[in-house]
């Protein structure tokens, strides 16, 4: 089973690299509440420097975003695909808006969800070096060394990043290659999804004629794209606050440690406003993103706000409510999300980082006055997170809400290494066609 | 993210038609309901605007169209081809009729002929310079042209070959002048040389080029006489014999080609200096040297053979042979 999620992961590799030569790739970005889509054409300049130098557009000048769409999600539960025909016509939706406005037919995209129960393992290897140099296959080595813990049938590797090297007694090497030492080890993170999720929306882009690039989690994209470089290297935690899920990632010196994922998120809140008022989900919606908040004050008791309808009852449809009993409904689930999110960062034991600064994001952080009440419950350090800019994004898709469409892209641009980056060392990769062989036989006689 | 507008997701379509006395109430609602379009390309929404979709999707044959007409190659194949096609199609559909074929080819030549004929491009007289009256008159013969002429009309370039093509014409320009002129510039062939042959004298120019006939070799007595066959190809090295033989003065009636090879200089008293066929002007300036100093042509020689540069003889007449000998009977009586 490694193996093929191995050949797939490298395989959309392979297609991220065609992408790129072609020199068009699209971004999806599939959420409970919103399909957003951009695509990104690459002009090839303005890379890193070879020192890693950032220059004004925090090193993101290498594309540009020529189309951008977003469309009413359908079909998405949780960050997963419940209803296949509705997303799929909702991804129809989106890719057809933003080619058209790009002008350009799109083939590859990569795309990300939150959902799908993602778990973290921290898995670690050390091998004795076969010389003294470190090589890339020795990297590969030592990364196919770590021995990966049973994380369940039905569950796939979505990201196996390693995180730190450490040659003999020297640790924290980012990129041990061409170094000296006599053995080396490496901590990785591995990030196991529910297989199902990711083979349902797989389906969902296959069958919109395209080809999929590259998956990602959105935790991780979008804390690449709303923590800002120092957060990312001395540790913080970004809390992407979707419409079905409220999604927790962990990131220290530069690489995600941790993430996770909260299954309630803005559309509980409307859906509490719904069943609280009385009025339809849109409505309630509406209500929310106009006159929501999180902080009752004097005045918002006398703050009526009218509720609307047209059912023809002139009495049900002239209803009022004041804006302290709105902040009711909405504060305790509000509430519940972030002391949710607080049990998963102490889970994580995030109270051991250096740096404790968190960092909310996604649409539910518009909510007004949430900085304040989740300072209450996650602690002192907390700040809203917008997405970083980029070449070409309209003004209308730079909000929150569009941090991992946005984190997306800079994955795209410059994707970290992952484990299927380097070679499997030949002895072990050659065993495995033995053994499946082996099987195959068991299995049919 | 797109806000939602209440109206848009409460609105009830109603699809059953009112019956009974509610139908004459509701028929205020001009245009009944109408029920999701079947067909579901962009275009029908137009048609259709009452019957709002709650799914903004496009559908699957829509979404492969759109992406389809965005792929480059179909894209300027539509842009570009089609209409190109379209227009050689109507083009060709249009000319497949021998008659409109033949229609536009008239118009065509009509309005060509309106534009040549017209006065500005009309030529209506030649002028010859540089010719003679008989040999302008042999151009206008081999030019004939029936004036006005449109100088569309007009082949300058085989005009000036056939003029030139002329045996006394050395060149010839020949252009339009403004005014409607046709101007024909002509340098003609200056004889500078006789030459005797069985039909009779010709005039040659230094290239050995034939200028005309002439009847009597007294019309052109101050020009130098050849003879024999061959003797017009070489006119060039005749007169440098002639010119060398300069110093004989009225002496020298002419050259005389030998076996179409070399030349033989004749002069009066039936003189002959026979020259080698290789460097004669050579071989004549050392006849004229012995002359300068010994008088050699003076005397009673007949031929001066200069054919072997190394051995120049010479023949004397037969009554100075005959001398010779009574001398030498003489002197050998005398010993």
């Amino acid at each position: 089973m490694m193996t093929d999620l191995y050949q797939s992961q490298r395989a959309m590799r392979q297609m991220r690299r065609q992408a790129l030569q072609r020199g068009v790739i699209a971004i999806l970005d599939v959420g409970s509440s919103k399909i957003a889509c951009l695509v990104l054409r690459f002009d090839g300049s303005g890379r890193l420097s070879e020192d890693n130098t950032i220059g004004s557009m925090a090193g993101q000048t290498g594309f540009r975003v020529i189309g951008a769409a977003t469309t009413r999600s359908r079909g998405v539960q949780f960050g997963e695909v419940t209803a296949m025909q509705e997303t799929e016509r909702a991804i129809r939706t989106a890719l057809q808006a933003a080619q058209k406005m790009a002008d350009i037919r799109v083939d590859h995209v990569i795309a990300c969800f939150s959902g799908a129960n993602p778990r973290s393992y921290g898995l670690d290897a050390q091998v004795d070096l076969d010389g003294q140099l470190v090589s890339e296959a020795e990297v590969g080595r030592v990364l196919n060394a770590c021995d990966v813990p049973d994380y369940g049938d039905g569950r796939e590797v979505l990201h196996a990043q390693p995180v730190n090297f450490a040659l003999d007694n020297r640790s924290g090497l980012i990129d041990p290659r061409g170094q000296m030492g006599q053995s080396l080890a490496v901590d990785m993170h591995m990030l196991t999804v529910d297989a199902m999720a990711i083979q349902n929306i797989v389906r969902c882009i296959k069958r919109c004629d395209l080809e999929l690039a590259g998956i990602a989690n959105s935790a991780y994209v979008s804390g690449i794209s709303a923590l800002v470089e120092d957060e990312q290297e001395l540790g913080a935690a970004c809390i992407d606050m979707g419409g079905g899920t409220t999604s927790v990632s962990i990131f220290m010196k530069k690489h995600m440690i941790y993430a996770d994922c909260v299954r309630m998120g803005g559309d509980h809140v409307t859906a509490d406003i719904s069943m609280g008022l009385g009025v339809p989900a849109a409505v309630a919606e509406r209500i929310k993103t106009f006159n929501g908040g999180v902080h009752a004050t004097g005045a918002d008791d006398r703050d009526m706000i009218d509720i609307g309808g047209d059912t023809g009852d002139w009495e049900h449809d002239r209803r009022t409510v004041s804006r302290a009993e709105l902040i009711g409904i909405m504060r305790p689930r509000v509430e519940e999300i972030l002391e949710e999110v607080r049990v998963r960062l102490d889970a994580a034991g995030f109270e051991h980082m250096p740096s404790q600064q968190i960092v909310l994001t996604g649409g539910g952080s518009q909510i007004m006055g949430l900085d304040g009440l989740a300072t209450r419950i996650l602690g002192q350090r907390v700040r809203l997170g917008r997405p970083l800019r980029v070449h070409g994004l309209p003004q209308s898709a730079t909000g929150p809400a569009f941090s991992s469409s946005v984190g997306l892209s800079l994955f795209a641009a410059h994707p970290q290494d992952e484990w299927w980056d380097f070679e499997i060392p030949v002895d072990t990769y050659a065993a495995r066609p033995f053994k499946r062989a082996v099987r195959w036989f068991r299995d049919n006689w | 993210m797109q806000p939602l507008i209440a109206s848009r997701s409460l609105e009830i379509h109603r699809t059953k038609p009112l019956a009974g006395p509610d139908a004459d109430f509701a028929s205020a609602d001009t245009e009944p309901h109408d029920t999701q379009p079947i067909l579901r390309l962009r275009g029908a929404r137009v048609f259709s605007r009452t019957a709002r979709r709650s799914d903004p999707a496009p559908s699957r044959l829509s979404y492969r169209l759109q992406r389809w007409m965005l792929t480059p190659g179909i894209r300027l194949g539509v842009k570009l081809g089609l209409p190109i096609c379209a227009i050689a199609a109507a083009v060709g559909v249009y000319f497949a009729s021998q008659d409109r074929r033949e229609a536009l080819g008239t118009y065509i030549a009509d309005i060509r002929t309106s534009i040549q004929e017209r006065p500005e491009f009309m030529v209506n007289l030649m002028a010859i310079d540089g010719a003679g009256t008989s040999l302008s008159d042999d151009i206008r013969e081999v030019v004939p042209l029936d004036f006005p002429i449109s100088s569309w009309d007009l082949d300058v370039e085989q005009m000036r070959d056939t003029i030139t093509g002329l045996d006394p014409v050395k060149s010839a320009t020949v252009r339009i002048r403004p005014g409607g002129i046709l101007q024909v510039n002509v340098v003609e062939r200056q004889p500078v040389i006789v030459w005797r042959t069985h039909d009779g004298l010709e005039l040659l120019d230094e290239t050995g080029a034939h200028v005309k006939e002439t009847t009597s070799r007294k019309d052109h007595a101050d020009l130098p006489l050849i003879a024999g066959a061959g003797a017009g190809a070489h006119v060039a090295q005749a007169l440098e014999i002639f010119q060398t033989a300069r110093s004989l003065g009225n002496r020298v009636r002419g050259l005389v080609r030998v076996g179409e090879r070399r030349w033989d200089l004749v002069l009066d008293r039936g003189q002959r200096i026979m020259l080698p066929t290789e460097r004669p002007v050579r071989a004549l300036e050392r006849v004229l040297a012995v002359n300068e100093v010994q008088d050699l042509l003076e005397r009673d020689v007949a031929v001066v053979d200069m054919r072997l540069g190394q051995r120049p003889t010479i023949r004397m007449t037969k009554a100075a042979s005959e001398d010779w000998w009574n001398t030498k009977v003489t002197m050998s009586n005398g010993q």
